[in-house]
This record gives C-alpha cells, sequence and structure tokens, in this order.
C-alpha cells in the first residue's frame, strides 16, 4: 500500500509520519511537494502536524489552497483514504473536507503532553483495529485544537459515527476534567460522512513505538492498512 | 485604487475564550462598565479595481474564500478610494 | 571626520579610535565606525573576557569543532556528530519578553543549522525575580510564550531548561537559550569563506531597521523620520527560520556552499568580516541589492540591522543558480550581492559608491584586549560569617518540606513545558521532568541526554566553586539519564566587567567551570558571554549556564528519576557531608543567603563513574541527583512518577550532622538511586570498586513519603498531596 505525506512550508512533522509508514509500517512512502497537482497512484495520504504557512490568519487556512488541496480533494471524492493529523486536521476543516472548525484551546496555550483518547468504535478504516470504546494513550500538542461545530451538523455526524475519538481519563471515562482544550463533546478526532477522509489533533505517529512510551498510535495506522487490504468488516 | 478595511469577528453564537479573558482583565483594572467584550481580527488591503462596486465584490470575494471562515466567523468591511 | 561624541556614543574610546585611523591610515567614516564600534564591542569582540575564556580546555578525542565557529560539535559514534551551543538573549527580553525570548531561540538554531545540523533539541535556562511580583510575572508568562511561540512553529523540540526564582533578577531577567543539531562529521559546514571570485550570497528575510545599535539614536545622521520607524527590539519570523532551516539544509547538501553565517549580533558587518577573515580572503559586497522591506535606509543602517531569519553565504563560482534556486523553491530571497577578493579588504559599496574599506582581520580578530583588574568584592567576607549553629533549631521538619516543594525553584516545572512541544521528531525518549532529557539516535541504539544546570546562589557564595559545582551537577545528572558527558557548552551572565569586583566573578566562575572540565575530562566546545546585567548599579547572582552533553551507548539502557516498583531498596550512593550554606532551606526557612558551598571534583568523579556503570550494567531502576532542597526533597521527587506515584519509607541517621542539614542540606555528589532488592550485592561490589559509600536507606512502597530520623518518624505525608502542592505551585502563582 502506497503512503503519501504531503509537505506545506511550514509543516514539521512530515518526517515523523514517513518514519513510522516506512519503519514501523513498513509501507512504501513519498513525501509530497505542496505544488503537486496530482496525487494519482497513492492509496493514502497523509496531511503532516506543523504550522503550514506560519498558522498566519488561521490554522490552516492558507495551505487549504495549496495547489495539491485540489488533487486531495479528488482523492477524496474517489474514496482514498486521506488522514489529518493536528496541522492536517486543521487543513482538512478549512478545505471543508471535515466539518467543523478547529480553535484556539480553551486555556489560550499550547498544550503539549500525552492523554487518553477512547475509541467510539471501530466501524471505520482508522478504528477497525482496535476494540469500540478502547482507551488509547496518544500526545497532542497544539495551540489550536477547541473543535466546534454548530449543534445540528453535530447530532448528524453522531447519528452517522463521524465521531472517532474523545478525550477521556485513563480509565475511559469522558468528563470535563479529561478535556483538555474545550472541545465540544471532547472531540479529539472524526471523519467524513464517506468514512475515507479523517482528522486527527492528537498524534498517532508520536505513539507507534514503544520506546516512545506508547505504541498504541500504531493501531490507527493499522487500521488503514486493514482497510486497504479489505481485511474488515 | 481602493482601500479596503475588513473587520473579522467570531459569530454572536460562538464563544470568545479570547474576549472574556479580556474583559476579567479589564473589570480587575476597575473597568466594571465593561459588560461584553469581542475580539477579532483587522485587515486592511489596497487593491486596483474598475469602479467601488467592483472593489466590494472582490472584498466580498475574498473574506468568503480565504480571510474568513464563515463556520465561527463574520465580517464586515469598508471600502474607500485611496 | 568624526566627532569624538559620536564614535564614543557608538562605543568606541578615544584610543580605540586612533587604533581605527591607524588600520585605515585615515579618519573613519561614519559607517566604518559604526562597523569597528559593534565589532570591537564586548558582545561581539569579548575584549574583556577573551584573555580569560582561553582557560577553558577546549580539546578531547570526541571534539569536531571548539569554540570560534557558530557553535561546537562533538563525534557521537556512527559518523554522526553532535553541534551545540547556548546563548544569551537577556537584554531583549527585559525590553519585550516575548519577541526578546523568541529571537533567542531563532538566533541559537540558526547557529546550529548553519554548521550543517538538523536541530534536533532546544533547551533553555531562565532567570526572574520572584513571582509574587506582578512584573515579574508578565516577564516570565511572555518570556515562556515567546520561547513556545518560536520553537513550536520550526518543529525543534524543547525537551529540557532550567528556571530559578531570585530578587537578584527582578530588575534584569536571564533568557538562555540552547540547541542541539545532528549532522554527518564529514558533512558539518564552516564559516571561512575563501576562493577569489566566489560570489556572496545573502539568503533569507529581508532587512529593515531592526535592533541598530542602541546608540546611534543620538547619531547626526538619522532623520526624524527615520528614529520613527526603528524598532529597538527584534521582532521574529519563525514560519520564515523554517523555510530558511530547510533551504540551507538543502543547499548544503549539495556540495556546492563554501562558507555560511548566520546574520546575528551586527548583522552584515560581523557576517562579511567574519567570514572573509576566517578564509584569509577579502569580499566586495553592493548593498543596494540586499533585500529590504524599508525604504531609504543609510548604508550604516543596511551594515548594522540585525533582522532575524538572514545568513549570509559563499556558493562556489558557477552554482549561484542552483543554489538561488533551492532558497526560492523555499518562498525565500537568494541574491548574489558580491563576490570574494584576496586582499584581506572587505568593500562595501551602495549603488557603486564606496561606502566602507576596512580590513577583515582588524574588525574579526584584531579586537582591542583588555585585561582587566579584578577584586574580591566585600560580600564575600560577610556572607562567609556564617555560623550553622546560631540557627534556631526546627522541631516540625513537615510543614518545611511542604514549603520547599512549594518553593517555585523546586516546584515542578510543567506549568512551562506543557507550552513547549517536547515530542517533535520523535527522539524524545525521556520526557521532560527526569534529571536530563533523552533523545535517541534514530537507528543507531544510542541516544543522548542533555541537561543545562546553574545554581546561581552557590556562584554568588563562591563564585570558583558555585561555578564547577554546575559544571559537576549538569554532568551528574546526565549520568543519572545513563549518558557519560561528552561536552560542555556554557553562557556566562554576569554584571559589569569593567567593575573589578564584578570581573573577579567571572575569572573565578571561568577557572572553576575549566577546572571541573579538567577533572571530569569533557571539554567546553561553544558557549557566550553576556556582562551588563545590572539594573539601578546592582548586579545579577553570577549565573554560568552549564549545558552538558551526554553520549547513551545502549538507549535500552537509559535511566530515569522516578521509582518505578514497589519493594525496590533505596539507596543513598555518594558522600554525605555538611550541606547548609547557599542552600533552598536556609533561605525559604531561615530568610538567608550565606555560607560556601563545597565540592570535592575526585570524589565527584568516582561517584558519577559508579553511577553510570550501574546503570549501564542494569543495576538501577532510578537514579536522581540530590540537589536543591537536599534528601528530603529529592525522596519526594522520585516519588512523583506521571506514569503513576510510588510511596516511599525511608531510615535515616543525623550522623553528627544537625537534623535539618540531614534532611534538606545540598551536600554535593549525593545520588538517590532505586534498584531491586537483587541487585543490591553486585551495587555494592561496585560502589566498594570505585571507593564510593553506600547507604541502603530504605524501600519503595505505600502511598506516603515516610522519613524516620534518629528513631524517631518526623515525615509521614501522603504522596498525592504533597504530590499536587509541587505540581500546582506555579501555575498557582500565576492564577
Amino acid at each position: 500500500m502506497k503512503f503519501g505525506v504531503v509537505i506545506f512550508p511550514g509543516s514539521n512533522c512530515d518526517c515523523d509520519c514517513r518514519r513510522v509508514v516506512e519503519q514501523v509500517m513498513e509501507q512504501p512512502v513519498d513525501l509530497i511537494w505542496h505544488e503537486a497537482d496530482s496525487v494519482d497512484g497513492y492509496d493514502c495520504i497523509i496531511l503532516p502536524g506543523g504550522f503550514s504557512y506560519g498558522n498566519y490568519l488561521r490554522a490552516g487556512a492558507i495551505a487549504s489552497h495549496s495547489p495539491v488541496m485540489g488533487a486531495v480533494k479528488k482523492a477524496a471524492a474517489d474514496g482514498k483514504l486521506v488522514m489529518g493529523i493536528c496541522n492536517g486536521f486543521q487543513v482538512l476543516a478549512e478545505a471543508g473536507l471535515l466539518p467543523g472548525v478547529l480553535q484556539r484551546n480553551k486555556n489560550l496555550r499550547f498544550i503539549c503532553k500525552f492523554l487518553h483518547l477512547k475509541v467510539e468504535h471501530n466501524k471505520s478504516a482508522f478504528t477497525n483495529a482496535c476494540s469500540p470504546g478502547q482507551v488509547l494513550r496518544i500526545p497532542i500538542a497544539h495551540d489550536e485544537g477547541k473543535y466546534y461545530v454548530d449543534t445540528k451538523v453535530l447530532a448528524e455526524m453522531e447519528a452517522k459515527g463521524q465521531v472517532l475519538f474523545r478525550y477521556c481519563d485513563a480509565g475511559g471515562t469522558v468528563s470535563a476534567e479529561a478535556n483538555p482544550n474545550g472541545s465540544l463533546g471532547n472531540i479529539a478526532g472524526i471523519c467524513n460522512r464517506k468514512g475515507n477522509v479523517m482528522g486527527m489533533m492528537p498524534y498517532p505517529e508520536r505513539s507507534a513505538e514503544e520506546i516512545l512510551t506508547s505504541a498504541d498510535g500504531r493501531l490507527i495506522f493499522e487500521s488503514m492498512l486493514r482497510h486497504l487490504r479489505q481485511v474488515w468488516k | 485604487m481602493y482601500r479596503a478595511r475588513i473587520f473579522i469577528t467570531l459569530k454572536k453564537s460562538v464563544f470568545d475564550t479570547q474576549g472574556q479573558v479580556v474583559r476579567k482583565s479589564l473589570q480587575a483594572l476597575n473597568f466594571d462598565d465593561v459588560e461584553d467584550v469581542r475580539m477579532g481580527k483587522y485587515i486592511e488591503l489596497q487593491l486596483e479595481a474598475a469602479d467601488k462596486a467592483a472593489a466590494e465584490a472582490a472584498v466580498r470575494d475574498m473574506c468568503e474564500r480565504l480571510l474568513v471562515n464563515t463556520v465561527i466567523e463574520q465580517y464586515g468591511y469598508e471600502v474607500s478610494e485611496a | 571626520m568624526i566627532e569624538p561624541k559620536v564614535y564614543r556614543e557608538m562605543g568606541l574610546n578615544d584610543v580605540e579610535y586612533a587604533q581605527v585611523m591607524k588600520i585605515l591610515g585615515r579618519h573613519p567614516n561614519y559607517t566604518e565606525v559604526g562597523m569597528y564600534a559593534v565589532m570591537w564591542s564586548e558582545h561581539c569582540g569579548y575584549k574583556y573576557s577573551r584573555p580569560v575564556l582561553k582557560l577553558f580546555p577546549t580539546t578531547g578525542p570526541r571534539v569536531l569543532q571548539g569554540p570560534g565557529e557558530n557553535a561546537g560539535a562533538v563525534d557521537v559514534g556512527d559518523g554522526m556528530a553532535v553541534v551545540m551551543k547556548i546563548e544569551s538573549h537577556n537584554h531583549p527580553s527585559a525590553v519585550e519578553p516575548y519577541e526578546g525570548a523568541a529571537t533567542g531561540v531563532g538566533g541559537i538554531v540558526r547557529d546550529i543549522f548553519t554548521m550543517g545540523a538538523r536541530p534536533m533539541a532546544a533547551l533553555n535556562s531562565l532567570r526572574f525575580g520572584e513571582l509574587s511580583d506582578a512584573r515579574t510575572r508578565y516577564l516570565f508568562d511572555r518570556a515562556v510564550s515567546g520561547i513556545a511561540g518560536y520553537g513550536n512553529c520550526i518543529g525543534v523540540p524543547s525537551v529540557a531548561g532550567e528556571v530559578y526564582f531570585d530578587d537578584s533578577y527582578e530588575g534584569n531577567p536571564l533568557i538562555n537559550a540552547m540547541c542541539l543539531g545532528l549532522v554527518k562529521s564529514d558533512k558539518i559546514a564552516r564559516s571561512s569563506a575563501s576562493g577569489v571570485g566566489n560570489p556572496v550570497m545573502y539568503v533569507g528575510a529581508k532587512t529593515g531597521r531592526d535592533g541598530i545599535h542602541g546608540a546611534t539614536f543620538a547619531s547626526v545622521e538619522l532623520s526624524d523620520e527615520s528614529e520613527e520607524r526603528r524598532s529597538p527590539t527584534q521582532v521574529g519570523d519563525p514560519f520564515t527560520e523554517k523555510l530558511l532551516i530547510e533551504a540551507t539544509l538543502e543547499a548544503l547538501n549539495t556540495g556546492h556552499i563554501v562558507g555560511i553565517q548566520d546574520m546575528g549580533a551586527a548583522g552584515l558587518t560581523c557576517s562579511t568580516t567574519e567570514m572573509a577573515a576566517k578564509g584569509d580572503s577579502g569580499m566586495e559586497v553592493d548593498i543596494s541589492l540586499v533585500p529590504r522591506r524599508e525604504e531609504g535606509m543609510t548604508p550604516y543602517e543596511v551594515m548594522l540591522s540585525e533582522s532575524q531569519e538572514r545568513m549570509l553565504l559563499v556558493a562556489a563560482k558557477g552554482h549561484e543558480n542552483e543554489v538561488k534556486g533551492i532558497f526560492e523553491k523555499w518562498g525565500l530571497n537568494a541574491v548574489v550581492i558580491g563576490r570574494l577578493t584576496d586582499d584581506g579588504i572587505v568593500r562595501i559599496y551602495d549603488n557603486g559608491e564606496l561606502a566602507a574599506e576596512v580590513p577583515a582581520k582588524s574588525l574579526a580578530e584584531d579586537t582591542p584586549v583588555y585585561h582587566m583588574d579584578a577584586r574580591i568584592p566585600d560580600y564575600i567576607a560577610q556572607v562567609r560569617r556564617f555560623d550553622k549553629d546560631e540557627l534556631p533549631q526546627i522541631e516540625d521538619f513537615e510543614p518545611i518540606l511542604e514549603l520547599l516543594l512549594r518553593r517555585h525553584n523546586i516546584a515542578s516545572k510543567e506549568y512551562i513545558y506543557r507550552q513547549y512541544d517536547h515530542m517533535a521528531q520523535i527522539n524524545t525518549v525521556v520526557l521532560p521532568g527526569s534529571d536530563a532529557a533523552v533523545l535517541r539516535l534514530k537507528g543507531t541504539g544510542r541516544g543522548l541526554a542533555v541537561t543545562v544546570d546553574c545554581n546561581s546562589r552557590y556562584c554568588y557564595l563562591d563564585p570558583y566553586i558555585g561555578s564547577a559545582i554546575a559544571v559537576a551537577e549538569a554532568a551528574r545528572n546526565v549520568v543519572c539519564s545513563g549518558a557519560e558527558p561528552a561536552a560542555v557548552t556554557d553562557c556566562l551572565n554576569f554584571g559589569n566587567p569593567e567593575k573589578p569586583e564584578i570581573f573577579w566573578q567571572f575569572r573565578q566562575a571561568v577557572e572553576g567551570i575549566s577546572a571541573a572540565c579538567r577533572a571530569f575530562g569533557v571539554p567546553v566546545i561553544s558557549g557566550n558571554v553576556s556582562f551588563y546585567n545590572e539594573s539601578q548599579g546592582i548586579a545579577i547572582y553570577p549565573t554560568p549556564a552549564i549545558g552538558v552533553l551526554g553520549v547513551i551507548e545502549n538507549i535500552e539502557r537509559r535511566c530515569t528519576s522516578f521509582f518505578k516498583n514497589d519493594d525496590d531498596a533505596v539507596v543513598l550512593l555518594g558522600f554525605n557531608g555538611p550541606g547548609l550554606d547557599g542552600s533552598e532551606y536556609l533561605k525559604a526557612a531561615h530568610g538567608r543567603v550565606a555560607g560556601c558551598p563545597s565540592l570535592d571534583l575526585d570524589k565527584e568523579k568516582r561517584l558519577q563513574a559508579c553511577c553510570l556503570e550501574a546503570i549501564r550494567s542494569g543495576l538501577l531502576a532510578s537514579a536522581h541527583d540530590i540537589a536543591e532542597g537536599g534528601l528530603a526533597v529529592a525522596l519526594a521527587e522520585s516519588c512523583f512518577n506521571t506514569e503513576g506515584s510510588h510511596g516511599v519509607s525511608v531510615e535515616i541517621s543525623s550522623d553528627g550532622l544537625r537534623q535539618d542539614d540531614a534532611l534538606f542540606g545540598e551536600a554535593q555528589s549525593r545520588i538517590l538511586v532505586s534498584l531491586d532488592p537483587s541487585k543490591l550485592d553486585s551495587l555494592i561490589k561496585l560502589a566498594a570498586e570505585h571507593d564510593v559509600p553506600l547507604m541502603v536507606i530504605g524501600a519503595v512502597g505505600g502511598s506516603n513519603l515516610i522519613i524516620d530520623l534518629d528513631g524517631s518518624k518526623i515525615i509521614d505525608l501522603k504522596i498525592e498531596k504533597i504530590e499536587s502542592a509541587w505540581r500546582g505551585s506555579i501555575e498557582e502563582a500565576l492564577a
């Protein structure tokens, strides 16, 4: 399965994603320059974390107009997998590929720490290697991660199973105390209606090897591989 | 040449965390009469256009496509000859 | 001809001006005076500190580059080198803490990637007044935000650091930024410019009137308009820096770059003259070609601008377009502004007209050197009059321990490092909070441990011993992580060196650092001096921040400071002794800063060797340096494991010391370790081999911290309670 990791000016987790796909998941991967007008030939596109265009104007806003995003939209329409991590999630939301927006954290500060995520269900391309309700230990590192969407859209998303991850405590309880940034409904990750485009604020590639104190993030990459190989459902 | 002044704020329905913090700080400085603070962005730009109406149309397009995220933000603008 | 008033305000004295005239054989013009003044300042030319800095040991088997380049470099095995440096940004941060701290990070990171190394980790050493002061809270919070804002954006993790709060820094906070990067040993880039005809290229952000030498505010050549436009503080653009990192490393990779240097202090003046001087070359540059973001800049302003995110490089002739293409791909300016000559002269043209003509070496190397008077300050005798027997005896130790854990100098620094991305690049295998950060070297099985330390109260009481302790402690922290210390970088923060008492502190500190580095066999490979840290004539505590890099041979054998398993034995490894002098306890409980700390380098060396071997042999579950707050605080800190706290119960005897000294004294050369009881015999044997005393004092377990002293239980506190006090203390002070 072939992966592509997009580099926008200011991306800074592109090499981390490449390492995990290549070294941990042992899959072929290319870095894709933001001026590319095609992403044909890739099974999965990753928009990595970082500060594309310095996050000037709004996080992800300028990158969402990059030439490569036209190609990413086409890939999404064709049913290819698209995953946005942190800044990548912000880009996908700005590009309209995912509903809602990511606002500044409630405490108005950058927050970097390990925390826990509850997997809402395992009927998705990004969670099928997890068990439903499984608690994953994965870090966040962001300034603008407070998920917001209007109530009508949220109700629809909940009904269609588009919420994939919520912030929770170590025991799996989704509570206000476990919400690091003020996200609506403790939302940490979502997918589109079709289920092939996913955005999450936590960094699975930062917790995909035991030496980094957690390998839970690997389950998300594994889920994508299982989906692409059609070994679940 | 026209000059556009664009004001972007959060929609009324969206909680403004920064505005709340600033309001509290103002009250701490004894500005007790401050009831609400909404933070926003101010963008000033110069553009060539055939006439004012064309300049305004261009500014609206810029706002809708890039400068404003209409999911949470609203905007206003003033266009004048520069 | 330049009026004496003008050159004096720029910082040249009459003798120095005469020397400039002798070099040039004529009167210098305004631009040239500005160039000499800035290059001959202490900040660029080290005219006061240079003779003293020669005392540092700077060589060793691992050293690939010592002081004198953008940064130092050491061999870490497998053909890889680590490039490292620390630098101060104190004065800009006192004016505008956010931008001051942010541009401090930007500057040190540029020093690293101009060496061809990818910046892999940042650290910082910070000093502020007490958080009870409102302006201090503002300075502290904004400086931390500035470091976060810049470092996070460029994707360089901030993995470790230190911060102390003391009144001596109230008017003059310290912001020291450190960075390390990784490069193949044979690909280290340097700043020497050679090859007649090779093009000189300006790359990066445009030039404005940022941070032009303060003295020029009063100058006659500047119009009111330009005064209005000038920003005394540089403003950083981390996005451009990130692009500059990528473009520079890509350009260096082509092999067509002969030399490269960051434009930091003194901007184009420093980079043109230093690069030419190092390569025994001359240089002709036309500054009308320099990309600018402001109109009407004079040659003086262009030559002295400290606009950020800019570099000067010399490319191999014929390859300028290839280099230019790389920078342009990343959206950056890259312009050929001149070429190298062979006559050793730097000629600055402005639109073809000669604006300055100076011998490169006269600015960059032949800086005037001053041998300053040193005199022992009066306060030394006063603080040495310290009789600990006069201190009131403490009856109730629990509140004292709780007080110490809440002290901002001891409390958790989580509030700070939560705001730093400390995981980017996925190398951080020991997160902030332990004695040192540990980074893996991907694909090698090895790792690095890195820390920065300085207890400046010790340095105030005795600059020589205090500075030696700073080296010992930093090395000890690295050793406690399982690494062998490999190199030191230092940032020497002092008051006005023209005062003999301050110069004495400075010289003593350098001698102390040198002695400790020689004893441990660890060279100083880079560093920075920051003088004039005073406000209202009162100097800060002498603060030589010591960064130490250590190498871990087997990353699986890394170690942290936290207790891991119930029933593990708790052992005090090292040399007990009196340690109330200069302690946090003495200040917090008795309001005194007095005494004279002590250090035995030979004992310290044996202790470190023993601890390192114990970790490498897989004997230890945890190792924690005993520092501020003494044994009692070290025990508590080892309990506070973010992956699950533990309790501990120990029995100790005061053994000739005061009871408060046994608990809270800060005697050096001690490490608190825990291990599986089955390995105790091996540790005892190892300690005997190294001639290091060892005391089994208790065991990990329970949910309390229990200390039995001389047969009575004097401390019994719930871990949960003291941990939350320790974790929340700094944030509470800011709320």
